[in-house]
């Protein structure tokens, strides 16, 4: 088709008019590069971040309720499963084992959890893959722990967890109840503290207050709560970012203008001739169109894939003393990727957008010269 | 062919600076002849030029190319009809620096969305009418000032016009080179195209190719002089 | 509110074409007053060169909008873990009373800014610009519709706190439910298909009758914007089960995700191009008398008819297909 046709060709040229100012362009293309490059850096680590945290609570209880002595937490009785069962609303209750345990060789904290389900055998563990790769611990090696009396425990491994959230099961070791108990010196029917679920998600706040009235030594835990806790987490240093993030798109927009209306006098040439020779006021548009296009795409592309071997390939080398602020054992903390169309697209909205909307105004000004500019010059 | 009825054309006006370029013109150019419009520098050639050529819009007045009113028409409808029927041929020559001169040639069509493998051809059967065959692949800095000329002539003709429009073509060339140019355009008459000329060259007004000349001083026509 | 790049594009997208729009208003005053195609003053040429900006500010407006769409409601969806309640884009949109406001404008601004794009099409291919006059005052009419949209998303970001506990599409899309969504629901199956089935073949008979004869484009019109309604709420009524394969998920959003092959996006880009053609269509017809547009306006109606036809086809071929060969079964249980 005719218009086709004529696209291609203005396209055509566009690329041999970029390609003859690479000087100029090339400066565009590294400063729209670096600004995707960091922007993208950001979304995909904060992105990143909370999927995984997702991904931990999604199998977080609903509410956990824990005992409160002098303020602070304390071992709760088995014997109060029963009561909270009884309550109008809650579906079911269990008591969870868990703790933490100081490893001095390492010089970390490891979780210890006894799981619902797939317990190990007694006198087995079951390791998550950083402390199997710190320790170099594998499938049948013992693991010593030094016990509540002192006394050291030999625990074998049973295998190590792979998970969806490397966040998750990084530092956790899953071992049987009766070693837990023996480990921290917890006998029954003490636990750690008691979860919960609940028939219908509004009744939370209701079986919360009639717990507290019930036990009066406890404190209920919902999960939102938490969501809202990690949330301020990223918000903090979310906001820190969002200056940063605006700051870098203004003077984004602002060199963007600059650039496109800085037209050379070469260029301003170019374009006399071209509306003098017969090509019309849209058709120099199309052709601006096509250059912002070229520099957007390649820019956008190019600032991607070095935005996901920065964050996934070599862990946010850059951004890791701002944001984390993990223990010891991650120094080579690796965040699975998690990108999708969605992303892609917001990245497009907070750099290709502006651009354009940068470049409308210019490109216009560029595109209606006057015909007979160069007959008058 | 073309008729300009009262034509005025006025530049920044109701401001300090208000300048008259042209004070009610009244023209027929004819077809298929070669008309010459001369004057000095400042006498509104130059601008007579761009509304004759479609490139620029009378302030008050009336156009008309053969049967068609034109004054109104929007930029787009201009352009097209420029684009088909007038082809252009300036006194800078202004090809584009940087591509070659097959390229140039062919830039003028683009928007027509005609195939590209026939866009050459064409492109590339009027090199040959010129003589210039061999220079298809130069790119044009490298062009004589006479290869050049032939370029920027080649590149008026692309889109088949019925108008060749030319603004102080000679001012560059010597006289053998001038009278070379009269040639050309007198071949292009042959064809059956009309050809207007802006030009203060006595070798191009006094020339024997020449059907028309029409005088203009400040603005106005003062003259209209049937000659060969 | 949540500070959160997909928030913050929208924010920053809605405002950029906010003030592009605003721009183009002030512009649309200065047109209606002073222009005179007769005219060869400076004044009048500036002023045409002007409207290249203006459909090019529009051109962007129209494929933010698009996009944003969409971007609006996996947002949404995105952002269901942080409410207690909510599983998919229906929760998080439910959250604050702007969230269904802001997804209806976001609709209405893509069509209306469809609608000038068709008009300016027209009006560019006629020699005297007729419709210069109309064509700026739906401008300064979209303008308010615009603003209205990037208010009304900031209002609903600005109530997102994550501590709320919202419904899910399950009790929001359920019989029991209140309001509109609950009424589509408990709506029963057969009736509504034969509506749904009327109102598609209504606007492919209307539609072919006026590509033939010319006749009765404004009744085609008024079809095929029906249908996009009706079309919706079948969507949620029965179709979007037979592409869950449960009697009890209506959601309209979730046939955007991926388990379902993103199927979403082709059902919803189909009703937009269908009822945005017949939209067009209707409002060249109100100018057809015009003199310089009585030859240019039967071809391009041709045209858009036969778009918004032919996407209402697809569309009831698509999900006629998805009730045909899905395993799930929902009458004569």
């Amino acid at each position: 088709m005719k218009q086709i046709e004529a696209q291609r060709n203005i396209l055509d040229f566009t690329l041999s008019s970029l390609l003859r100012r690479k000087r100029k362009n090339a400066v565009l293309l590294l400063v729209y590069t670096l600004v995707v490059f960091l922007i993208a850096s950001v979304m995909f680590f904060t992105h990143s971040i909370r999927r995984e945290a997702a991904l931990v609570l999604k199998d977080a209880p609903e509410m956990v309720v824990q005992k409160v002595v002098a303020g602070r937490q304390d071992l709760i009785s088995g014997n109060y499963i029963d009561r909270i069962s009884g309550i109008r609303g809650v579906a079911s209750a269990r008591g969870r084992l868990w703790g933490y345990y100081y490893d001095p060789i390492v010089g970390a904290n490891y979780t210890v959890v006894v799981p619902e389900t797939g317990q190990p055998q007694p006198g087995s563990v079951i390791i998550g893959d950083a402390i199997s790769s710190s320790r170099k611990l594998y499938k049948g090696d013992l693991l010593a722990f030094r016990s509540h009396t002192g006394e050291a425990v030999l625990l074998q491994v049973e295998g190590t967890l792979s998970s969806e959230s490397a966040l998750v099961s990084a530092d956790l070791i899953l071992t049987s109840e009766d070693d837990f108990r023996e480990l921290f010196g917890i006998s029954k029917p003490f636990v750690t503290d008691i979860t919960l679920k609940v028939g219908n998600q509004r009744e939370l706040g209701t079986i919360a207050q009639k717990i507290t009235r019930l036990l009066p030594d406890t404190r209920p835990i919902m999960r939102d709560e938490i969501l809202r806790t990690y949330d301020s987490v990223f918000n903090w240093r979310g906001g820190a970012m969002v200056i940063i993030l605006f700051v870098v798109v203004i003077s984004f927009i602002n060199f963007a203008w600059d650039r496109a209306s800085g037209l050379s006098a070469e260029e301003k040439k170019e374009i006399g001739i071209l509306k003098a020779i017969g090509w019309e006021t849209s058709d120099v548009i199309m052709m601006k169109f096509w250059e912002g296009t070229a520099i957007s795409l390649s820019s956008f592309l190019l600032g991607v894939l070095l935005a996901y071997a920065h964050v996934y390939i070599t862990s946010s080398l850059l951004f890791e003393p701002f944001l984390k602020g993990w223990s010891v054992l991650y120094p080579d903390f690796r965040l699975t990727p998690y990108i999708d169309a969605y992303q892609i697209s917001t990245l497009f909205f907070l750099t290709v957008l502006p651009y354009t909307v940068a470049t409308i105004v210019p490109s216009w000004r560029a595109a209606t010269i006057d015909p007979d500019v160069i007959m008058r010059t | 062919m073309i008729e300009l009825a009262d034509v005025r054309k006025v530049f920044n006006m109701n401001r300090p600076n208000e300048f008259t370029a042209l004070h009610g013109v009244t023209l027929h150019i004819s077809a298929n002849r070669n008309t010459v419009l001369k004057g000095p520098s400042g006498s509104g050639k130059t601008t007579l030029l761009g509304i004759l050529g479609c490139m620029a819009r009378p302030t008050s007045g009336r156009i008309m190319l053969g049967e068609r009113e034109i004054t109104s028409l929007p930029e787009r409808f201009l352009t097209e009809i420029r684009r088909r029927s007038f082809g252009f041929i300036f006194q800078q020559l202004n090809l584009i620096k940087g591509i070659t001169a097959l390229e140039n040639i062919m830039v003028p069509a683009y928007p027509e969305g005609e195939r590209r493998s026939q866009l050459k051809k064409r492109a590339v059967a009027l090199l040959e009418v010129f003589g210039l065959g061999q220079k298809a692949t130069s790119r044009v800095e490298w062009l004589s000032g006479g290869e050049a000329q032939r370029v920027a002539i080649a590149r008026a003709l692309i889109n088949n016009p019925s108008v060749i429009v030319a603004d102080e073509p000679t001012a560059h060339l010597d006289s053998k080179l001038s009278e070379e140019f009269m040639e050309i355009m007198q071949k292009l008459k042959g064809e059956g195209r009309t050809v207007i000329i802006a030009s203060h060259d006595p070798i191009v007004y006094t020339s024997g190719f020449v059907d028309t000349v029409v005088e203009m001083r400040d603005g106005s026509v003062v003259d209209v002089r049937a000659t060969g | 509110m949540i500070l959160y790049p997909p928030i913050i594009a929208l924010l920053l997208g809605s405002f950029l074409v906010s003030m592009m729009l605003l721009y183009s208003a002030s512009f649309a005053i200065k047109i209606l007053r002073s222009w005179d195609i007769k005219s060869g003053s400076e004044l009048q040429l500036g002023l045409e060169r002007k409207t290249y900006l203006i459909s090019t500010i529009i051109g962007y407006a129209f494929g933010f909008q698009l996009i944003s769409f969409f971007l609006f409601i996996y947002t949404a969806d995105d952002l269901c873990v942080f409410f207690v309640g909510a599983m998919c884009a229906v929760g998080t949109l439910h959250v604050d009373p702007f969230g269904y406001p802001t997804l209806i404008m976001k609709i209405l601004n893509f069509l209306l800014a469809g609608t000038w794009l068709i008009v300016n099409y027209t009006d560019n291919k006629a020699y005297d610009y007729p419709l210069i006059r109309k064509k700026y005052y739906l401008l300064l009419l979209i303008t308010p519709f615009v603003l209205a949209e990037t208010v009304l998303q900031l209002l609903y970001f600005l109530g997102l706190h994550p501590n709320i506990i919202t419904s899910c599409c399950g009790s929001l899309f359920s019989a029991e439910a209140p309001g509109a969504a609950g009424g589509l629901i408990a709506f029963p199956s057969i009736p509504m298909k034969i509506v749904f089935y009327s109102g598609i073949a209504a606007t492919l008979v209307s539609g072919a009758f006026f590509y033939r004869t010319a006749r009765g484009g404004y009744f085609f019109s008024l079809l095929s914007a029906l249908t996009f309604f009706i079309s919706i709420a079948a969507l949620i009524s029965f179709i979007s089960l037979y592409f869950y394969e449960l009697p009890t998920h209506h959601c309209p959003f979730c046939i955007l995700q991926k388990e379902y092959g993103y199927i979403g996006y082709v059902l919803y880009a189909l009703l937009l191009s269908g009822a945005l053609s017949g939209i067009g269509t209707g409002a060249l017809l109100l100018f057809r008398k015009e003199a310089s547009l009585v030859d240019i306006i039967p071809a391009i109606t041709c045209r858009l008819t036969l778009a918004s036809v032919l996407a209402y086809a697809v569309f009831a071929a698509i999900t006629t297909y998805q009730m045909i060969f899905s395993n799930f079964k929902l009458e004569g249980y």
